[in-house]
């Protein structure tokens, strides 16, 4: 196991090295962020001295090392638009990211998993089919669409909860600012976790409901069933434990989906997270906080990967993690 | 071998049937048998033939779209065909256990062995914990598997084939039932472990009276074990006697067939002899006697589907032309043309 993990953590590093070359140069190429950063009035020299100021003005592999010279010391540059360290504007914004994520994984696995074991019990059944065609609408409807819906629904019409950002009330837990200890904060959270929670919902919903198909049906279910174990401990402990490999599985890797990719749901619902930060950074051409950023997220979903792989091991006995040639 | 008046399962014309989109399969159709104390009946017929869902129909775990739609399972006189799911649930593993065919399928992969064994006693008894775990620890001392304490942490996928059918028989065990529903349990094992089998198998059933009834399409394996034998063809038992006097002296058509396709010495170098065709398709069964498509002894009555006749005392025929004794070699031997 640990042999496993330090090989992990080698194989990591090489892949966000490879990460940190193809974001810097995707990023080098999309466009000169001078033509943004420089006030229309400045003249030929002052611009040059911003320039200068940047790094801008050497050639791109002498920028890529001194990035991967800074970065190797956890500097990943400032941002051109904040004077900030950018790891610092991204750190500050992360949490509620965390958190939108954090909840929106809990609705997911809450609601998705009894629904697809329910649905997966009684395929034939009506409320089966209606709990399926649910899912068919919670990932093709688009995120955006159903949000202002939501926003349309529960905020203008009824009035029962906030729009807009994570509410007032932050409150720290080990040095993390969290919104989730008051009702105040539950209640923002709700609408925009719900919103960014459809999709994984809806698969998992239907990855459970597929799994309990197939598991219901193997002989050791019904040699459970043969000993006279009450259908409670059949399904939560038989069918359940054997369904939970593929889900978490996926989870472990929608995770990162969700903060990488709550972009959309945090701008409509206007989210103080790294999402919005990455939109606007995107927009103003802010290329160290752009490849920050990606960073981050590469380290996340290497961090996911490892952590499902340990969580598989501990599910299915079967699974010896020395073996895996990952 | 003690044979007390009140049979411990007696099944009466018993009618399992699956309602599918394709039409009603009528997988169990009119089967009747007796278990006793401490004996062991064969149930015997080729695939499809109805005897596994007879089994699952005993246990009370006929999957939809299944349905005993007619006949009764008497356990000890009470009547438990279609009987409410919690009486099921207590007689399941407790009073009636089954074994499966599979043994590599039959343990649930992700649980530990002793978690599968507690809770089978559990479910039936307020005991705890440690004492089910005891228990369980004896039964696997009792099928033969060494080492019971370390293997009881174990998870199956570090067992053999063999040893988790021992497994399964040693969790069959566990309650002290009554009834043993063993369905092919040895077909999946190589011959020296399902002779182990068979012999530990035998020997316990003698121990504890427990009655057995032996699901199989193998016909030596029936010869050793069982006391009596219903051959089933198409949902039906077409042939019910002892086994001895059934296996030396058959007289359906269909049990002849079968007997003489088994090899043995005498016949070496002789082409096997088999029954030509394959079993019908329960969908769509030809009108009167299932087995007339591919019997050699057809006849004009075939068209009449036949009823329970006793050609020879204490046996139960379904055939309008039995076999006689002595007669067997006017049963032709089909040419093999493959």
């Amino acid at each position: 196991m640990t042999v496993f993990i330090i090989r992990r953590l080698m194989q990591a590093a090489l892949v966000v090295l490879v990460m940190s070359f193809l974001v810097f140069s995707g990023v080098f190429l999309v466009g000169d962020p001078t033509e943004i950063l420089v006030a229309d009035d400045a003249d030929q020299a002052e611009r040059q001295a911003i320039i200068e100021s940047l790094g801008l003005d050497k050639p791109f592999h002498i920028q890529y090392l001194r990035f991967l010279q800074k970065a190797a010391q956890g500097n990943l540059g400032e941002s051109f638009v904040f004077n900030e360290p950018a790891l610092q504007l991204i750190m500050d914004r992360l949490p509620a990211t965390m958190e939108l994520a954090v909840a929106a994984l809990l609705i997911s696995v809450v609601l998705g998993i009894p629904l697809g074991v329910i649905a997966g019990l009684r395929p034939e059944a009506a409320y089966s089919k209606i709990i399926m065609t649910g899912s068919i609408l919670g990932f093709s409807l688009p995120t955006f669409w159903v949000g202002i819906m939501m926003i349309i629904l529960f905020s203008v019409q009824l009035g029962w909860l906030p729009s807009t950002g994570r509410g007032d009330e932050i409150h720290y837990v080990l040095g993390f600012p969290t919104s989730l200890l008051t009702l105040d904060g539950w209640s923002h959270v709700l609408l925009p976790a719900v919103n960014l929670a459809l999709f994984k919902l809806s698969a998992v919903t239907r990855l459970a409901r597929a799994g309990t198909r197939e598991v219901v049906h193997q002989d050791y279910v019904k040699f459970a069933r043969a000993k006279g174990l009450t259908d409670r401990r059949v399904i939560f402990v038989h069918v359940l434990k054997n369904i939970l490999i593929p889900v978490v599985t996926v989870l472990g890797l929608e995770f990162g989906g969700l903060v990488a990719f709550s972009v959309v749901t945090e701008t409509i619902f206007a989210w103080p997270g790294i999402g919005k930060l990455l939109i606007d950074s995107i927009g103003l051409l802010d290329r160290p906080v752009i490849v920050a950023y990606l960073m981050i997220i590469v380290l996340l979903f290497v961090f996911l990967n490892l952590a499902v792989d340990i969580c598989y091991s501990l599910l299915d006995p079967r699974v010896r993690l020395q073996d895996i040639k990952a | 071998m003690a044979k007390s008046d009140v049979p411990t399962l007696e099944v009466r014309n018993l009618q399992t049937h699956f309602f599918t989109r394709a039409g009603e399969v009528k997988a169990v159709n009119d089967v009747s048998f007796t278990v006793r104390p401490g004996e062991v009946l064969g149930l015997v017929g080729e695939s499809g033939s109805g005897k596994t869902v007879t089994g699952f129909s005993i246990m009370g775990l006929v999957d939809e779209p299944g349905r005993i739609v007619g006949g009764e399972i008497l356990y000890k006189g009470e009547n438990i065909a279609n009987a409410p799911d919690e009486r099921m649930r207590r007689l399941r593993g407790n009073n009636i256990a089954m074994i499966f065919q599979d043994p590599m399928m039959t343990l649930n992969p992700v649980l530990r062995v002793d978690t599968q064994m507690i809770e089978a006693i559990q479910a039936h008894e307020n005991v705890s914990r440690d004492e089910a775990w005891e228990r369980s620890r004896a039964a696997l001392e009792q099928v033969g598997i060494p080492a019971a304490e370390e293997r009881l942490k174990s998870y199956p996928h570090q067992f053999s084939g063999g040893m988790r059918q021992r497994v399964a028989i040693a969790i069959a065990l566990l309650n002290k039932p009554d009834l043993i529903v063993a369905d092919e349990p040895t077909t999946a094992l190589d011959v020296t472990i399902q002779g182990q089998i068979l012999y530990e198998v035998q020997k316990l059933c003698e121990e504890t009276g427990t009655a057995m009834i032996w699901i199989t399409h193998d016909l030596s394996v029936v010869a050793g074990l069982a006391d009596e034998i219903c051959v089933m063809y198409a949902g039906k038992v077409v042939e019910h006697g002892t086994v001895d006097d059934v296996l030396d002296n058959p007289t359906h058509p269909y049990t002849h067939g079968l007997i003489s396709s088994v090899p043995s010495r005498n016949k070496r170098g002789q082409p096997l002899s088999q029954i030509p065709g394959m079993t019908p398709s329960l969908l769509n069964l030809p009108k009167g006697c299932p087995f007339k498509t591919r019997c050699p002894r057809v006849g004009p009555d075939c068209d009449i589907e036949p009823e329970i006749t006793h050609p020879v005392p204490a046996r139960d025929v379904r055939c309008h032309y039995p076999v006689a004794a002595g007669e067997a070699a006017a049963v032709p031997t089909p040419e093999v043309t493959a």
